[in-house]
């Protein structure tokens, strides 16, 4: 054995911070890596090529005005739960709940247009479910919130386990108010009367959501960098020593701020529900609430990086889809794709951050000199 | 170079007759767009993927296969997109499509909209909006046919007494389409098998394979001895596959997976559905808002018997019994082969008109057999009849 003893093979060291133009170049190399490695997988497995599929991938997106603007809505509801999510995770609040908040709004939108339809006149409705989906987005957030301040239960697994819960009761209403009886769905709610649809705002129908998801984006950049609140929330996040060293009330910083969450995830359901979709199933949210995650955490928390990632994510799915009609094959082949540039993308964050040393048959004294 | 010019002329009329050819294969102009709930791991979606490729290939038009679209906006996202990509016929398979099929064909008036198994285009006045079906409960009676022979032969054999002659039916939701479908089932096997009795139970879902298994598990340990089912996936041929009990299958055929039990399947062939729409499309023809096919239009079939595992004499039993179906000697609905809690059925209004108050409109019952399809293509028979038992009723 010529290594030295006790010298890793391969040493991970952190790194401090890189120019903002190194951490760039790693994640646009990596963007490249995942290209061709998506590229020879495609080749191996379904013998397409691989130029073509790219293609058809940005076509997904861009072929047509009607998949631009919807891009766009996707992009927005997706950016919508993602800055929802960030005041608590830049609090350190571990929030998995986006789903089950976001379901809760969903379904106290589509309460308000089911029952309340023909009883009160159509502004007040869209008015009671804008207040009805933040409200029971808000309670869906603050729940796990007050039981982590008053007794110090664990977040992560009660905001998980809330989702369950409203995906349930969305189950339950579903048989409640399915149409016709038995067939396990709602269908259109409101066909015929679009009681409760948002109105259509300028050149598209989406147009309505993407600019209230732009507005939230604005609040949501200054609330987390040039408020109070916003101040409050980073210093909780970094230590919460610290927080109650200078005085801050930690508890109740952190209620109010899954209180923000929730209202808004709810929000965004509602915006499914009352402009686009204009029905509830438990799968409305297509699992935003958990992709949201991932969008908030690659973006640092900062809501501008965050319009980027969440671009780039729905970009993907939408072009994996396009790959899988247009090429005949499984869904699952644009999910193995969508699999492997996530992968390299959040890889190069870790490049960003470490620094690998491959330590091959030198000796104690090089290898030392070398750090 | 008078050679060379010749050779340039020549190549130019072979080449020009060959375009020729091309757009003469294209002359339909048709091109048409597909819109399937799951992927051809479903049985019911690959039946109509099969389908679909058999007649657009036949009929030489274009068309576009999308598949795993939900019963949701998707849908009319999906439906769009294709008359964005200029089809000029849009098609979906489920039943949950519909809604978001009409909110399409509301927006893209020079397009054709057909969907199956759906219930509106008769009230929705939309002239590009169109209902298909087939009266499938006819071969789900056959193969009901099939399964009482097997349970004849259990008895005769001594595995199991007359009273013991119940069969298990996996359904997936509580809605006419599969009230329809276990009960015309039902009928057919105690058409052959008087004594015989059937229990139902529901998964709440069209296509979720574990589910499947378990309602098929759970339906062989209370007692059943004969499985079928009206829902999407492998999951109970497997198990009854596993525990070595006879079924009889919906979709398509299930030989190879279970050569040992499967009996036989019905199955409704799309095909000439598809082929009527295209050329409708192609000479400029109207579609029919609500088309239905049987067995004369080569819409509704029996997959081939598994002489493996069906009593003898099932083919013949089959083969009378169909004969009788085409001359009218039989009708699967007849209301003296059944009774409701204990009476006969003389009369029944069913919601056939789908409309806000999802209230019963139309008297069905004529001449003492109920009309299954006559009003509408969809099923509306959703009558819970005298022998059949409901085990979980929660969707």
């Amino acid at each position: 054995m010529s290594k030295a003893k006790g010298e890793p093979f391969i040493r991970i060291s952190s790194r401090s911070a890189l120019p903002w133009y190194m951490a760039w170049l790693i994640r646009g190399l990596s963007v490249l890596a995942a290209l061709i490695v998506g590229s020879v997988v495609t080749v191996l497995v379904t013998g397409e090529n691989p130029l073509s599929l790219y293609v058809t991938m940005f076509e997904g997106s861009f072929s047509t005005a009607r998949r631009t603007w919807l891009l766009v809505q996707n992009i927005a509801i997706l950016l919508g739960v993602s800055l929802a999510v960030t005041p608590a995770f830049k609090m350190r609040f571990w929030n998995v709940g986006g789903e089950g908040q976001m379901l809760a709004g969903c379904l106290a939108s589509a309460a308000c247009m089911i029952c309340l339809a023909g009883r009160l006149p159509n502004w007040l409705i869209i008015a009671l479910m804008f207040l009805t989906s933040m409200l029971a987005g808000g309670i869906w957030g603050f729940v796990p919130a007050y039981f982590k301040a008053k007794w110090g239960t664990n977040e992560t697994l009660f905001t998980l386990m809330m989702n369950y819960i409203a995906t349930q009761l969305v189950a339950f209403f579903i048989i409640i108010w399915e149409v016709p009886k038995g067939a396990g769905q709602i269908g259109i709610i409101n066909a015929q009367t679009e009681i409760g649809w948002l109105p259509v705002v300028g050149p598209s129908k989406y147009f309505l959501n993407i600019l209230i998801v732009a507005v939230i984006c604005v609040f949501m950049y200054f609330y987390l960098n040039y408020t109070k609140h916003g101040y409050e929330i980073s210093v909780v996040g970094e230590s919460e020593r610290t927080a109650r060293y200078v005085g801050i009330k930690v508890d109740r910083i952190v209620m109010r701020t899954m209180l923000l969450s929730g209202a808004l995830c709810g929000l965004t359901g509602m915006l499914l529900v009352g402009g686009t979709d204009h029905t509830l199933t438990t799968s409305i949210t297509a699992s935003r609430g958990f992709t949201a995650v991932m969008v908030s955490w690659l973006a640092k928390f900062n809501p501008v990086w965050m319009i980027l990632t969440s671009f780039l994510i729905v970009f993907l799915q939408r072009g994996a889809n396009e790959v899988a009609t247009t090429f005949g094959l499984n869904q699952s082949f644009s999910d193995i794709l969508t699999g492997i540039i996530l992968f390299f993308i959040i890889g190069s964050e870790f490049f960003i951050r470490y620094t690998v040393n491959v330590h091959i048959g030198r000796s104690r004294k090089e290898a030392a000199g070398r750090v | 170079m008078k050679k060379l010019v010749s050779i340039l002329v020549a190549m130019t009329l072979v080449m020009s007759m060959f375009a020729v050819c091309a757009s003469a294969e294209g002359a339909t102009n048709v091109k048409v767009g597909f819109i399937f709930l799951h992927n051809e791991n479903s049985t019911y979606d690959l039946n109509f993927i099969n389908a679909a490729k058999e007649a657009c290939e036949e009929l030489g038009v274009e068309y576009v296969l999308k598949t795993n679209v939900p019963e949701d906006q998707s849908c009319y996202e999906a439906a769009c997109d294709l008359a964005d990509m200029g089809c000029n016929i849009v098609f979906a398979d489920s039943f949950g499509h519909e809604d978001y099929l009409i909110q399409a064909a509301k927006e893209y008036a020079n397009v054709e909209f057909c969907h199956a198994t759906g219930t509106q285009a008769h009230t929705a006045g939309l002239p590009n909006f169109h209902n298909a079906f087939a009266s499938i409960y006819e071969g789900r009676y056959l193969g009901g046919v099939a399964a009482g022979m097997k349970l004849n032969e259990m008895i005769a054999n001594g595995e199991i007494t007359e009273d013991q002659a119940k069969v298990g039916y996996i359904g997936a939701y509580t809605y006419a389409e599969v009230i329809s479908g276990y009960t015309s089932f039902f009928l057919g096997v105690r058409s052959v098998c008087p004594s015989a009795t059937m229990d139902v139970t529901f998964t709440g879902s069209w296509y979720d394979e574990s589910l499947e298994k378990e309602g098929a598990i759970k339906l062989i340990s209370n007692g059943c001895v004969l499985i079928s089912e009206h829902a999407d996936s492998m999951g109970a041929p497997t198990a009854c596959q596993a525990e070595g009990i006879p079924f009889v299958f919906y979709n398509g055929s299930a030989a190879d997976a279970c050569p040992d039990t499967y009996i036989v399947a019905s199955r409704i062939n799309w095909a000439p559905y598809f082929r009527y729409m295209i050329n409708c499309v192609a000479n400029g023809e109207a579609i029919d808002v609500d088309w239905t096919g049987d067995m004369s239009t080569g819409s509704v079939e029996l997959t081939e018997i598994n002489e493996q595992a069906a009593a003898a004499g099932t083919a013949e039993a089959i083969a009378e019994a169909e004969a009788k179906i085409m001359n009218g000697e039989i009708n699967v609905f007849d209301t003296a082969t059944f009774t409701v809690e204990g009476a006969a059925l003389t009369s029944f209004m069913a919601d056939v008109d789908t409309d806000a108050e999802f209230a019963p409109d139309t008297e069905v019952v004529e001449n003492g057999i109920f009309m299954e399809s006559k009003f509408r293509s969809a099923p509306y028979f959703n009558v819970q009849i005298d022998g059949i038992n409901l085990l979980d009723t929660a969707f």
